[in-house]
């Protein structure tokens, strides 16, 4: 079993395919031979026949044809109308940060780079010279079910010369399958498996389903005995996990999978224990331990090794899990914040290509390091694209996060009124859940907060100039994290916009809210000052709901949760907050209603 | 051409004349949507009945995994008989993930089937009746199996589909060695000639079990892979003589012996009477198989076909395994030169053949 890289083609294969393409063109448009007449059954199957036609001509516009030069080229499908389309990483790599797109309207696009994953065989490009290109609408692949119909298009053998793709039809013939990377690459978690074919060329285009909803991308196949064609085995990736990674790719992310610093085993009565566990890990941090049974992971029920794998597969680094867990016959819940597989420093030479074995290295004789065709010097790219590309570390191509943070900007923009001046501060008063009431107040440079257990104040001088972290005003109230501070953070964001914000300011990604319910992701923003990182979860409506605050290279983090946010007057005001530290629940606060005036 | 050969041939042009007729005529091949859904709830009720099976083996070509059906209530599982049964332990996974372990019952050297048994009760299983109907060139069909082996734990097996193409008298070989089963088969157009699948089952769009997939083989005639299924009725002879005789003779090579003896074309060797007498031609008798192809006293042969002989004992093995119909080809060393001698086909005289000989 292995990934299906580019590939040269001989014109036998050409020819054979073809034979085949005429052979399917004749089925498309040959007459319908019914011998006898059932007529109510005919027009069915006439109306689904029209059905499927008006399905894949729709799924069809939105299919990419890449073409890489001597680098090969594959597939690809557009998912909006700016031009945004998802590919696999192994079509991108070689092909470098520019490729030359074809969608069957007939013309070539210059497309560029946007975001990679090379864990998880994914990325984004951006077609240019367009803004209203046919796209595919994104399905929820976890409602696919074994039978389902299913088409691939694509550019099997590059045969897509015309630019017109080619379309498979078949059925699903297994969903959450879980298919093994290469070292720690190109892992096909919780993937769905097709018999439509899925050959040399399809990599990185769509699998559709019978309504035309892009449900997978089509990747991988089983190939054996008879070399690399398709013998009814074919994988995508799940349309779910590319929702996961979305945010971050189209923020021109390089990005990372996770892992929870734990592996697991099926213990002697089957049932999925953890087997070893990194003692640097937040999964330990957080209490679980060797022997401890997962029974949930990400709201979804473990009940094999697979399943623990396929779950973690399809999440990205930096996200907040919850992981049920029993010991003692006891269950319990913890948050766990998933770590990367890889070091920054590794992902960006996977990127490369240029993790070669350590066998392959000859000792005295250092190759040259070959020059990244996925980090190019901008001063080489053509005009048309130089615009599009700004590398850093840690991006496939920062010009797109700065796109995407322009994006959120406006939708905060959007929420922010004249009133708000960042003179007058912010008050609040309220009862605590554990009893005993509270009064908080937000300025500009200061905060305090009046608790049963006594008054805090958190100072921003003093936090510049980093003497708080001994006398503890930093973290204030004590026990909280840094709740004022990253209160404070919050007031200014709602007041200043991200605009002007102090600190830097970047694009995190998309993150499900804390409140486990909902599936909904959030557009995350990261800002990172000299004292402190923070990450602003911000709804479609702008509300900044949910904060994670760490204090200066601290990795606990104080979190807050906004509950039933909303305008009281000149300020913003939920109607509760929780508070947490380290995963453990520092305080409740119920805010009074009414207005609050200096 | 013998009769053999026409047959095959005309098989193989029906196959393909169907294929294009089926095409070209624009039935619709593919799964219709308004039909959908009837295909998840017939294949997810039909993987219930079917299990995983790991046993020996795992070398290229020697699957160590493949699957097998559920024919009783109790446990019974029909599969096709493999080196990767041929094994101490047969691990069996069901589709809710139960594993058991599973024994060999007996096995139906003719057919290449098998029975396992797991210790089961009241589980979901097909019955496999001797007057299953034919099904029609053209049905739709599912296959069902262990395909690759990515379906693990209670992962259900994988589902493939396609439509009966043809139904033919099995012709096909692995390696060198023909397969003994030669009876009727459904040729089926989607590949389920991979590893893992031998032994997953073939269901119709009613659900109903309408055969086996077969071993990975290549036909006889023209070496491509064959995607082929053995239908219910001959699965239900098989289940039958197994199960009433008890018939568990364990697997042996594949390579099934015949009473060819080679002296029928007309020829005698030389008094056998060391270990390992050299195979020397002793007489020609006139106007037989042998003088027409030329042989000669004192050829020594060397070879039949492409594996070498080095004793007449040697001889006596390798033509053991040439059946009627088979070419004999002999290397024959006459005056220091190798001679290839053309003996035609192995006659159809001998063998009488019946289910579970030996």
């Amino acid at each position: 079993m292995q990934r299906i890289p580019k590939r040269n083609i001989t014109k036998k294969q050409v020819t054979r395919i073809v034979i085949v393409l005429v052979i399917s063109l004749l089925t498309s448009e040959g007459p319908v031979a019914f011998s006898a007449g059932n007529n109510d059954k005919l027009s069915d199957v006439l109306s689904a026949q029209q059905e499927r036609i008006r399905v894949i001509e729709a799924a069809a516009k939105t299919s990419v044809s890449v073409f890489a030069g001597s680098s090969g080229g594959g597939s690809g499908v557009l998912i909006s109308p700016d031009g945004y389309a998802l590919t696999n990483f192994h079509v991108v790599q070689p092909a470098g940060i520019t490729m030359r797109c074809g969608l069957n309207d007939g013309e070539l696009y210059e497309a560029v780079l946007v975001g990679l994953d090379p864990t998880g065989d994914l990325a984004v490009i951006k077609l240019l010279g367009k803004d209203a290109f046919p796209y595919a609408p994104i399905g929820d692949s976890d409602t696919v079910s074994v039978g389902d119909t299913c088409y691939t298009i694509g550019n099997p053998f590059l045969l897509a010369t015309n630019l017109q793709p080619s379309v498979s039809a078949g059925i699903v013939s297994g969903v959450h399958r879980y298919q093994f990377p290469a070292g720690t690459l190109l892992e096909y978690a919780d993937c769905l498996q097709v018999d439509a074919a899925i050959n040399p060329g399809n990599s990185g285009g769509g699998l559709f389903n019978a309504s035309g909803e892009l449900i997978g991308i089509n990747g991988r196949a089983s190939f054996e005995k008879r070399g690399r064609i398709n013998v009814g085995a074919g994988y995508a990736i799940s349309a779910n996990q590319v929702q996961n990674f979305l945010g971050i790719l189209k923020s021109g992310h390089l990005a990372d999978h996770a892992t929870l610093g734990a592996t697991v085993a099926t213990s002697a009565d089957g049932r999925v224990v953890v087997s070893d566990i990194l003692e640097s890990s937040d999964t330990w941090r957080k209490g679980l331990r060797i022997d401890d049974e997962i029974i949930e992971l990400a709201g979804r029920s473990v009940r094999s090794v697979n399943a623990f794998k396929n779950i973690l597969g399809t999440l990205p680094a930096g996200w907040r899990i919850p992981v049920v867990f029993r010991r003692a016959g006891r269950p319990s819940e913890i948050f766990i914040e998933l770590a990367g597989v890889h070091t920054p420093a590794m992902l960006n030479e996977l990127m490369a290509g240029r993790r070669a074995p350590p066998s392959q290295s000859k000792p005295g004789n250092k190759p040259e390091p070959k020059p990244n065709p996925l980090a190019p010097d901008p001063a080489d790219l053509p005009e048309s694209i130089r615009k599009f590309y700004e590398p850093r570390f840690g991006y496939a191509n920062f010009y797109f996060n700065r796109i995407e943070l322009e994006r959120v900007r406006d939708v905060l923009q959007r929420r922010k009124s004249a009133s708000e001046q960042q003179e007058t501060s912010w008050q609040y008063q309220g009862q605590l859940e554990a009893g005993g009431s509270f009064e908080i107040e937000l300025g500009d440079q200061s905060a305090t907060i009046s608790l049963p257990t006594g008054i805090s104040r958190w100072e921003q001088a003093a936090a510049d100039a980093g003497l708080s972290a001994e006398a503890g005003f930093d973290s204030s109230p004590p026990g909280s994290g840094g709740m004022l501070a990253a209160l404070t953070m919050w007031r200014r964001l709602l007041i200043q916009g991200a605009h002007n914000i102090e600190g830097r300011i970047t694009y995190w990604g998309q993150q499900p809210l804390y409140s486990a319910s909902t599936n909904q992701l959030a557009d995350v923003l990261e800002l990172t000052t000299s004292s402190c990182r923070a990450r602003f979860f911000i709804d479609e409506f702008g509300n900044i709901s949910q904060v994670t605050f760490f204090l200066g290279a601290s990795s606990t983090s104080c979190d807050l949760h906004f509950d039933g946010l909303g305008k009281r007057g000149p300020y913003w005001q939920p109607t509760h907050l929780t508070v947490d530290y380290d995963g453990d629940r520092f305080a409740t606060f119920h805010f009074e209603k009414g207005e609050q005036t200096k | 051409m013998t009769t053999r050969t026409q047959h095959a041939t005309s098989a193989c042009s029906r196959i393909l004349r169907l294929v294009i007729s089926l095409t070209v005529s624009g039935l619709a091949l593919y799964p219709i949507p308004v039909l959908g859904g009837d295909i998840t709830a017939v294949s997810v009720d039909a993987a219930s009945r079917v299990v995983k099976l790991y046993g020996a083996g795992g070398i290229r070509g020697l699957e160590s995994y493949q699957t097998g059906i559920l024919v009783s209530s109790s446990g019974h599982i029909l599969t096709v008989l493999s080196t990767a049964i041929d094994s101490e332990a047969i691990d069996c996974v069901l589709d809710d993930g139960r594993r058991y372990t599973a024994s060999l019952v007996g096995a139906d050297l003719h057919r290449e089937l098998a029975v396992l048994k797991i210790e089961g009760i009241n589980l979901p299983y097909f019955k496999i009746s001797a007057d299953s109907p034919r099904q029609a060139i053209g049905t739709r069909v599912l296959a069902l199996s262990n395909l690759f082996g990515v379906a693990v734990g209670d992962e259900r097996v994988s589902i493939q589909h396609g439509v009966v193409a043809a139904h033919v008298p099995l012709r096909a070989r692995r390696g060198s060695h023909e397969a003994a089963y030669r009876g009727d088969v459904y040729i089926l157009d989607c590949t389920t000639n991979n590893p893992g699948s031998p032994g997953g089952c073939l269901i119709n769009w009613q659900g109903d079990c309408i055969g086996m997939l077969g071993k990975e083989l290549r036909s006889a005639e023209n070496a491509t892979w064959l995607s082929y299924a053995i239908p219910t009725n001959e699965l239900a002879l098989s289940l039958e003589a197994i199960l009433s005789e008890r018939n568990d003779q364990p697997p042996v090579d594949e390579r099934r012996a015949s009473n060819f003896d080679i002296r029928s074309l007309g020829l005698e060797l030389v008094p056998d009477l060391l270990n390992l007498t050299p195979p020397f031609v002793e007489a020609i008798v006139p106007d037989t198989q042998a003088a027409e192809a030329g042989l000669r006293t004192d050829d020594l042969i060397v070879a039949v076909g492409n594996r070498t002989v080095t004793s007449q004992r040697g001889l006596r093995h390798e033509l053991s395994y040439l059946i009627p119909g088979d070419p004999i080809q002999l290397n024959i060393i006459r005056n220091g030169r190798i001679v290839l001698i053309d003996l035609g086909v192995v006659p159809s005289v001998t063998e009488p053949r019946g289910k579970g000989e030996k």
